[in-house]
């Protein structure tokens, strides 16, 4: 398999946006400059074509901004995000996305959806714009996508707030499949919807995988999901990635002391005679905009020693397809 | 706004307040009336050759020597005041239409430009909007309208700058709110064309608040627009407003010839209040904050 889409040396830095008084404040002394975040440091992926790539992560760990960057949302601060050799969005300071090719899904579907427009017309708006389908067909075209995600036709003229949220999911997929691209991102696109409806939405994402021969980028925090979906997964700690494989063994058997935490945390039904049946991380996120030293997780590490401290492990390969960020790995 | 028909849901709900439902009905009977002036109105008030000086001055009721009564009286040339008023109110509600429209199209896409764009571009634009609401429209409309001179064109383009601020400023805010949510990401990430994001999704969503405003504003221009009038900077004397009536009925206040002056006011009040009714109403059913 080709590598389709592959990020290097990506990172993303928010800073809060200074108006011109505080820019002289901060010129004359009187305040302090606008503290900066790193959502996002010093990435390296890559995602072959047709694989499915699980991003799984603590809330805030930057997972989202990294799938924003690589669906051409937001501009990479240093770095390149390429697609199949060229890059997602232009260069320049206002960086505009020209390809069509990475589509994306968001986490809520009463917010992805333009309120004002029937579904039929959001559906067909990319592709007529792009000259995809000519105007004259978009109906039978947008028909032909709302049945591939399980809607019946009739309801091309109805308006967002009239769906249930998996209802509006399913637009929002057939939207962004219209535009035929060869990645899809998806951002915790079931986390919002009931248990009985996430496993309809996941099969469909299944179908249409295999149907369309889609390379998936999967946003999520939910492991059980991540790990029904993803051929490899990759996990991420305050803006690094700190484990990457194949998605069965890093999952029976993480590298990352991070990556066993996290699996461990997750709540399964106890069997009998089991005491815990899942242990919580110990200590909380600490805050992005001032992250410590050295290795981000030591200060919740079991296994931290000075070395972690002072220097930031790198993500280096293990084996063939893994690949781990830690000074000292445990070994089974 | 949710259900199955926003449009019909929002007028159930505007038909419980019977006060607005009220000025609504004044609203469409001056606008219908003013439509139809020369059809209704007694007399054609810009006729000079049908206007007698005999006839000047008379109080509610006289019968003047068209032979027909004056039910409002007449004024100092002699002219039929109700049609006079008639008359005035289609010029006034042109005025403040065209001056409202025009300030909400500058206004608007300005402000939407700004909350897009971003970065010394929107604060060089708001600043200049925040330091305009800062002192009173009224204020710059004068010097405007001193500097340009007189004429219809040259007063709407006074009314417009002394207005397209509070337009810049609603949209602005509402742009800013909507640009943040994520169908518009999913617009850009499409990708479409910023100013087609801006103009087919993010404006639509922004007409709400900019309604409400625009209510308003109407309003504001027709009594900017009677004020400038009736300090001699508003329209030429061939095309009198109401606020021109009210003006050249002044000087007969106290020798106690108040109608002149009174029922073009009146006529101005009933208006603007109305106006401003039905724009509250609209405001208190579109403020998610205000609803049950």
């Amino acid at each position: 398999m080709s590598e389709l889409v592959r990020l290097e040396k990506v990172s993303r830095r928010f800073a809060q946006p200074a108006g011109l008084t505080r820019r002289l404040a901060v010129a004359a002394g009187l305040s302090q400059p606008p503290s900066v975040v790193r959502a996002v440091s010093d990435v390296d992926l890559t995602i072959r074509a047709g694989e499915a790539l699980g991003l799984v992560g603590e809330s805030g760990c930057g997972k989202s901004t990294l799938g924003r960057i690589i669906a051409g949302i937001l501009p990479p601060s240093e770095g390149r995000a390429m697609l199949d050799g060229a890059r997602v969005m232009g260069e320049g300071r206002r960086p505009v996305k020209t390809t069509t090719r990475v589509q994306m899904i968001f986490q809520d579907p009463f917010a992805s959806l333009d309120p004002r427009w029937k579904i039929g017309a959001a559906i067909s708006e990319g592709p007529i714009a792009h000259g995809l389908v000519a105007p004259s067909e978009a109906r039978a075209f947008v028909v032909g996508w709302l049945q591939a995600v399980g809607l019946p036709p009739d309801v091309a003229d109805r308006y967002p707030h009239q769906f249930s949220g998996g209802q509006r999911q399913r637009v929002a997929i057939a939207r962004a499949l219209a535009m035929k691209p060869d990645v899809l991102v998806c951002d915790e696109p079931v986390a919002s919807l009931d248990v009985s409806i996430q496993a309809q939405i996941i099969n469909l994402f299944l179908t249409l995988r295999r149907e369309l021969d889609l390379t998936l980028l999967f946003i999520s925090h939910d492991l059980g999901v991540v790990r029904h979906v993803c051929d490899r997964i990759a996990i991420m700690y305050l803006g690094r990635i700190v484990e990457m494989g194949p998605t069965q063994v890093v999952m029976s058997a993480p590298l990352h002391p991070y990556a066993r935490a996290l699996l461990d945390s997750i709540p399964r039904l106890a069997l009998e005679g089991d005491e815990a049946a899942f242990r919580p991380i110990a200590g909380e996120l600490p805050s992005p905009l001032a992250p410590p030293p050295g290795c981000h997780f030591h200060v919740r590490c079991r296994r931290a020693a000075e070395s972690c401290i002072r220097q930031s492990p790198l993500l280096t390969p293990r084996g063939p397809s893994r690949s781990v960020a830690c000074h000292f790995p445990i070994e089974e | 706004m949710t259900g199955e028909a926003p449009l019909s849901a929002f007028w159930l709900e505007f038909r419980r307040n019977r006060v607005a439902l009220a000025a609504l009905g004044v609203v469409a009977t001056v606008l219908l009336v003013a439509l139809l002036a020369p059809l209704i109105a007694p007399q054609d008030p810009y006729d000079l050759s049908r206007l007698r000086l005999t006839d000047a001055r008379r109080p509610p009721g006289f019968i003047g020597s068209g032979g027909y009564v004056h039910w409002l009286g007449t004024d100092a040339q002699g002219r039929d005041l109700l049609s006079a008023i008639l008359y005035g109110l289609r010029i006034s509600i042109q005025m403040g239409l065209i001056a409202g429209a025009i300030a909400f199209t500058i206004g608007a896409t300005l402000g939407a430009f700004a909350a897009f764009r971003g970065g010394w571009v929107e604060a060089l634009i708001m600043r200049v909007v925040d330091l305009q609401l800062s002192f009173p429209a009224i204020l710059l409309a004068l010097v405007l309208a001193a500097l340009l001179g007189q004429g219809k064109w040259q007063l709407i383009a006074a009314l417009v700058a002394a207005q397209y601020a509070y337009f810049a400023r609603t949209a602005h805010g509402a742009a800013s709110a909507e640009r943040a949510k994520d169908y518009v990401e999913a617009a850009l990430s499409t990708p479409l064309p910023t100013p087609r994001v801006v103009m087919r999704h993010i404006l639509p969503n922004c007409l709400p608040p900019l309604i409400v405003v625009a209510t308003v504003q109407v309003a504001n221009s027709i009594a900017l627009e009677a004020t400038l009038s009736f300090l001699g900077l508003g329209l030429p004397v061939s095309e009198p407003s109401l606020g021109m009536l009210i003006a050249n009925g002044f000087q007969f206040m106290l020798s106690g010839r108040y109608w002149i002056s009174i029922y073009p006011g009146l006529a101005l009040i009933i208006l603007i209040v109305a106006i401003n009714l039905v724009g509250d109403q609209i405001r208190d059913q579109l403020n998610p904050r205000l609803r049950r």
